[in-house]
């Protein structure tokens, strides 16, 4: 049986090679910070598997939590950089892409192909750890596309997709560590009691015996909520407990899928506002290279702010 | 009420637009303080939650077969591709884009589609290309970053408000897990589905119509800049781009 414990071992040791690109290349003038930053973000990965919730052999947590202040630490203060990208010329580009034509394509198309087939075909195979079959096919389907894009270009090096990939990297810098620092602080918040807190004083300032007011309530708050949390999953169920269940639900009677799928979505419009939810927000900025971090939240807020205007009147219409 | 000084930590900080890191990593460790964890239990929750939160990264693996692939040329051959697509303008293509990512996603179908997978390497450059085909000159740097955050906009959109119409995805099984176990219910993942429909309904209209009205504000600014000054002078118009710009 294949385990996504395999693929996240699979990533720490990508990271652990470019890592020594990376202090190899004298053209960064903080290479060997970086190299720091990456190896040790690399090592972070196996020793998860000893972390994680459900591991079948534990090591302590601490060590990790170390690791991870070092990481903020390295990243926080700019001890990462970036050398002179190894690659193409836009000349040579054009001349291969003229030579290759669509075939280029082939590769690009072969990571969700083998994503999907594994999604759904070999689900339910036994091939692949419970619940899991989305990661490890995409993680398949990745080095079905390595072999696939270095017979389609006639690369022989592997070393060339590691480099490629490693510029990437660099590019984007410590935006690439946000999303999992923001599920560390979304845990500490649930531990340290923040949900519960925003939940009391919602209660607090929610009028009595009024639907339309509730409704709003219910979906302004997942929405704010969620901007703070940077994931409507936090929100959902203080903002359920507080008013979608006891008010929505048991109160005024409303159609419970209806309540709960709509108040969800509500939930979403934050996602696409919030810098929290880097995964979705900040890291499509960087990855394109973009001067304003900003600059996809910019294009989604105003979608945003019209879809919670849409959640709200079609659970005031429809869920009652 | 005091833990919450840690929230008000992160929104100060983005605010400012202070080094993202290190604001999450301050308000963690604040509220952690706040929250009467001894400086042990914080890093073991540092540890843990990190350790759990791997799957977030995982779309690093992709880097190395999209950075080969870009070396060869798959974004300038992407520029190609939407030259023979005929007269596809930006926001046409991006909102054909949206209703894909949209549609893929509501079968669950959501790996589909990434900033990482076809952002970067297809979507954006396609876009791009357009733009600049529809107003017959390079985009000025301000222009481009809109459309490359555009083109990131679509994808997000179209994700949230397709998944939620397939049954087996995370947030449709959180809200039958926690219903069923918190308050004794048994709700269907089917029922829920049902009521993401008219969302992604209207998710589509209004992003789809944001993204068509891009093409007029590309045109508007386009002309502006131009008028400016500060643009390469187009190329020698063609009869096709003027048919196209009178359109």
């Amino acid at each position: 049986m294949i385990k996504v414990e395999w693929l996240y071992w699979l990533i720490g040791l990508v990271f652990v090679v470019m890592a020594v690109q990376m202090a190899m290349d004298r053209t960064n003038p903080k290479r060997w910070t970086s190299a720091a930053f990456w190896g040790l973000l690399g090592l972070t990965f196996p020793y998860g598997t000893g972390v994680a919730t459900g591991a079948t052999w534990t090591l302590p947590a601490e060590p990790l939590g170390v690791a991870v202040l070092a990481l903020i630490v390295l990243a926080g203060f700019n001890f990462i950089g970036k050398g002179v990208p190894v690659t193409t010329t836009g000349e040579q580009r054009e001349a291969s892409a003229a030579r290759l034509g669509n075939k280029l394509f082939v590769p690009a198309l072969t990571i969700p192909l083998v994503a999907i087939v594994c999604a759904s075909f070999l689900d339910e195979s036994g091939l692949f750890e419970t619940g899991k079959a989305t990661l490890i096919g995409l993680g398949l389907g990745c080095i079905a596309a390595l072999v696939v894009g270095m017979l389609v270009t006639g690369e022989r090096k592997v070393s060339v997709p590691v480099h490629s990939g490693r510029s990437m990297l660099e590019a984007m810098g410590s935006a690439l560590l946000l999303p999992q620092l923001l599920s560390v602080l979304g845990s500490i918040f649930a531990v340290a009691g923040v949900g519960t807190q925003v939940g009391k004083i919602v209660n607090g300032v929610l009028p009595d015996n009024s639907k339309y007011l509730a409704v709003i309530a219910y979906c302004v708050g997942m929405f704010l909520f969620t901007v703070i949390m940077g994931n409507a999953f936090a929100a959902f169920p203080v903002m359920t407990a507080a008013i979608g269940w006891p008010v929505l639900i048991q109160q005024m009677h409303g159609n419970e899928p209806a309540i709960l799928a709509i108040g969800m979505l509500a939930g979403f419009s934050g996602t696409l506002c919030t810098p929290m939810a880097a995964n979705f927000n900040i890291v499509p900025a960087s990855l394109l290279e973009l001067k304003d971090q900003y600059g996809p939240i910019k294009a989604q807020a105003p979608t945003a702010l019209a879809l919670l205007g849409c959640s709200t009147v079609i659970m005031a219409l429809f869920a009652f | 009420m005091i833990v919450l000084l840690g929230v008000l930590v992160v929104i100060l900080g983005f605010v400012t637009r202070r080094n993202p890191v290190l604001v999450v990593g301050v308000a963690g460790i604040a509220t952690g303080l706040l929250g009467k964890m001894n400086p042990q239990e914080i890093l073991a929750a540092f540890g843990k939650a990190f350790a759990d939160s791997r799957s977030v990264t995982v779309f690093a693996i992709v880097l190395p077969v999209i950075g080969l692939l870009e070396r060869y040329g798959l974004r300038e051959q992407a520029r190609t591709l939407i030259g023979k697509l005929g007269r596809l303008s930006a926001g046409r293509f991006l909102t054909v884009y949206l209703l894909v990512r949209q549609v893929t996603a509501a079968f669950g179908l959501n790996n589909l589609g990434g900033p990482a997978q076809t952002v970067r390497p297809l979507v954006a450059p396609m876009a791009e290309a357009a733009a600049e085909r529809t107003a017959g000159a390079k985009l000025p740097e301000k222009l481009r970053e809109k459309v490359r955050s555009y083109s990131a906009s679509a994808d997000t959109v179209g994700l949230f408000f397709g998944e939620d119409c397939f049954i087996a995805i995370g947030s449709i099984l959180l809200i039958t897990g926690f219903v069923n176990s918190t308050y004794h219910q048994e709700l269907e993942p089917t029922q829920l589905a049902l009521w993401a429909v008219p969302l992604a309904v209207c998710a589509f209209v209004i992003h789809g119509a944001r993204l068509l009205l891009l093409d007029k504000k590309l045109e508007r600014e386009m002309a502006l800049a131009a008028a400016e000054n500060d643009l390469p002078l187009p190329q020698q118009p063609s009869g096709q781009s003027r048919e196209e710009s009178a359109k």
